[in-house]
């Protein structure tokens, strides 16, 4: 039977030497390894929830009065997209657990590709032959942050409207243009044309996912073409050689039991962890706001920006050159992206290695790297950390005008110090080790003796 | 017993016999298996069976609607799957075949298919005699194209047309309602707390509509020239939308803490943004780089509260042009 479908399939594709191919792709084992496929079942566990939501949701700002099982909000008047999740969560049989899921999914998504960006970072995993794969999951991450705002400012609860708010005028503060690209965007000045409401969720839905998964393609194509880097082996050369164990069968159980566990956890999330209760928030009108607005955590290095920097417009001949918001909402992030894609090219120029690597650097072997490293990601850990000094303010007093100034010093000088000590460190586990195989080698020679 | 045996060995004999399978040659195995491990298969059947019990739980829950469905429903779902991954999981680390294999590293280059490549491009054009100009031809006819392409992307909106930002429903005496449409009167506005009011009649959904207004002591107020009758018995209006980003000012800071807190001052919740409504809305605080744009009130016969004329600038985030000119209706 087994033999049959094999031979079927083969005369009318030809793939079977690919298949055995594929079969025998060999996989070196590390558990850093597997962030990357944590990122891609997340991945899988999106697009399957947010297919099923989008039988739910009326991309609608039209307006609705409420009449469902949720006491608090009957009678008030919405936008049907709000109404309709309202409707998801209380009135639909697993809506919720669907929709939280999704929700802790996105959260999961991007924490898992950041943590998989930091691997790849640390260990020199985007050196040549590499580099497309690393840019092309770079794009990826920029991609999925759209993506998630997207998400959550459809709903049209209080919290989703605030943050449309703000991305409104991050889009205005945009030097020249900002004013005609929102108007492109939104199609009217703030909150927009109705049109709008059908831009964000084919966005949401179709546009950005086939970039995503197109981007996912290209990524893993280009991974199993240069083959997977592995830290050194012990007996072999593993600049030429790659060891680890077969896709089948070996790999395959441990790989599918990730991503089962992957949906196992979100689903538990979602089924018992509350996320984002729109039902709290209430509907959104531009007159209204609430203190302690926070986004989802993949969003805070860009409010803690965005707050951090003091009160000024570059204003020349009465002309606003440059609104205050594009400081910390278009340039910040702009420069982590050229940054991180630029890397690759700047470590080249800087250490004048251009040959091929296969064999993975430990942190420590490349302190340089390890240090600015470091202190570039306690840059942005920094003002990350800026976006939630309201809430620190609410729940430890600390007065936040005193916490920002703190912040608008420390983002400067922590980096380097942190960035100095990594590399002090890194110099100092190498030399340890030089010394300890020294030692041995001594001991060695003395035995020959 | 042994006469079973006997006729089961027979049958499967014919039945190799059929097939054929004594003709088949012994090939070389590829994967290095182990033997078993009962206890382990054991295991990983038992997890399965509980994933699939976990997985009918959740078809019951669902279909009897229990009361914390959701969170049943995510119970079972969840741990049905946790359940499989760790069979699976479990599978892979005892006796399903793990060989280490070693295999190179596929070539970092095909030197001879690059030069083919670029062989094959530059014979096929050497025959054309006029190569300059049809590649500038090409080019024109693809940029041209492309432009026609982008240009259908102008109609998403307005564009080039700048003036709806500079709207604003508010003009002299129009008067100031409440979210129920009830007009504000000047002797409602309490001090040390703020009010949220609208045009009467005009729509509410766009961002020059709402405004905040406070009472502040006459004495305390230090307007800029020209607005010293902007604010009668110490009543101002200011627009609610921060001049930063544009979410809603939600939070009025009231001076609790004389020595820390100097003053009364209006604080949007989104970043921070600090204004003081003594003085004209300037921004003490926060990353907002325009001033609160102000409305002129107007306290009429009836002591009710009306707009004495349009906010001293447009409401908003900044852009461009937005220091040009005052908002009109």
């Amino acid at each position: 039977m087994i033999r049959r479908t094999i031979r079927f399939l083969d005369q009318r594709s030809g793939s079977a030497p690919l298949l055995k191919k594929a079969l025998r792709y060999v996989f070196p084992d590390h558990w850093s390894f597997l962030l990357g496929e944590v990122a891609l079942y997340a991945f899988v566990v999106l697009v399957a929830t947010g297919v099923y939501l989008t039988f739910f949701f009326e991309p609608s700002t039209a307006k609705t009065v409420y009449h469902g099982s949720y006491a608090p909000l009957r009678g008030m008047e919405m936008s049907r997209a709000y109404a309709s999740v309202v409707h998801l969560s209380f009135d639909v049989k697993a809506g919720l657990l669907i929709r939280q899921t999704h929700h802790w999914a996105a959260d999961v998504f991007v924490a898992a590709i950041v943590l998989h960006l930091i691997r790849v970072f640390f260990t020199g995993a985007y050196r040549k032959p590499r580099e497309l794969t690393y840019l092309i999951g770079v794009a990826m991450l920029f991609a999925v942050l759209l993506e998630g705002y997207l998400g959550y400012s459809l709903i049209d609860d209080l919290l989703s409207g605030m943050g449309l708010a703000i991305g409104y005028g991050v889009a205005l503060s945009i030097p020249f243009v900002g004013a005609n690209l929102a108007l492109l965007i939104w199609g009217h000045p703030f909150p927009g044309d109705p049109a709008f409401w059908s831009r964000m969720y084919i966005g949401h839905v179709l546009i950005l996912p086939l970039l995503i998964g197109g981007l996912l393609s290209a990524h893993l194509a280009l991974v199993s073409s240069r083959h997977h880097t592995q830290f050194k082996p012990k007996r072999i050369d593993g600049e030429r050689k790659v060891t680890g164990i077969p896709t089948f069968p070996g790999q395959l159980p441990r790989s599918l039991g990730l991503m089962i566990a992957v949906a196992g956890v979100l689903v538990l999330l979602g089924g018992l962890v509350q996320i984002n209760p729109i039902w709290l928030w209430g509907p959104y009108h531009v007159y209204d706001g609430t203190n302690g607005a926070q986004p989802d955590w993949y969003l805070g290095w860009l409010i803690g920006a965005l707050r951090l920097v003091p009160h000024f417009d570059v204003v020349v001949w009465n002309r606003t050159l440059v609104p205050n918001p594009f400081w910390g909402g278009i340039l910040f992030p702009l420069v982590v992206m050229a940054t991180l894609m630029a890397w690759p090219w700047l470590e080249r120029r800087a250490t004048g290695d251009r040959r091929a690597h296969n064999v993975l650097d430990r942190p420590r072997d490349a302190p340089v790297r390890t240090g600015v490293g470091a202190g570039f990601l306690t840059w942005v850990a920094m003002i990350f950390m800026a976006g939630s000094a309201d809430r620190v303010l609410v729940f430890l007093g600390i007065s936040y005008v005193s916490q920002l100034w703190f912040y608008r010093v420390a983002v400067w000088i922590a980096p380097i110090a942190v960035g100095v000590v990594a590399w002090r460190l890194c110099l100092g586990l190498k030399g340890m080790e030089e010394v300890q195989a020294e030692q041995e080698a001594a001991v060695r020679s003395a035995r020959l003796e | 017993m042994r006469t079973r045996a006997k006729l089961k060995f027979a049958l499967l004999a014919a039945l190799g016999f059929l097939r054929g399978a004594g003709r088949r040659r012994k090939r070389e195995p590829i994967v290095e298996a182990e033997g078993g491990d009962p206890r382990a298969e054991l295991v990983v059947a038992l997890l399965l069976l509980a994933a699939a019990a976990c997985a009918l739980m959740f078809v019951v829950v669902y279909a009897l609607d229990w009361p914390k469905l959701t969170q049943w429903l995510g119970l079972c779902l969840g741990a049905c799957l946790l359940l499989i991954a760790a069979a699976l999981i479990y599978a892979g680390e005892s006796f399903v075949p793990t060989e280490q294999l070693e295999e190179d590293y596929p070539p970092l280059e095909h030197p001879e298919e690059q030069l083919e490549i670029a062989q094959i491009g530059s014979e096929s054009v050497r025959g054309f005699s006029r190569r300059r100009l049809l590649l500038g031809a090409a080019g024109a006819a693809g940029a041209a194209l492309g432009a026609a392409l982008v240009v259908p992307a102008a109609s998403l909106g307005p564009f080039l047309d700048t003036e709806s930002f500079y709207y604003s429903p508010w003009r002299r005496d129009r008067r100031l309602v409440d979210e129920d449409g009830k007009p504000y009167r000047a002797a409602e506005i309490e001090y040390e707390t703020f009010y949220t009011a609208f045009p009467e009649g005009a729509y509410r959904e766009e961002l020059a509509a709402p405004l905040v207004v406070v009472r502040i002591n006459p004495a305390e107020l230090d307007l800029p020239p020209g607005r010293q009758n902007w604010a009668p018995e110490g009543i101002l209006a200011y627009s609610k939308i921060c001049t930063h980003a544009g979410c809603a000012i939600a939070l009025y800071r009231k001076p609790r803490f004389p020595q820390a807190e100097p003053g009364p001052a209006l604080v949007c919740p989104c970043h921070y943004s600090t204004f003081n409504p003594a003085d004209g809305g300037t921004v003490i605080f926060g990353p907002a780089g325009r001033d609160l744009p102000q409305l002129p009130l107007l306290v009429d016969s009836a002591g009710e509260l009306r707009a004495g004329g349009d906010f001293s600038g447009p409401v908003g985030p900044s852009f461009w042009g937005v220091r040009t000119r005052r908002p009109t209706a």
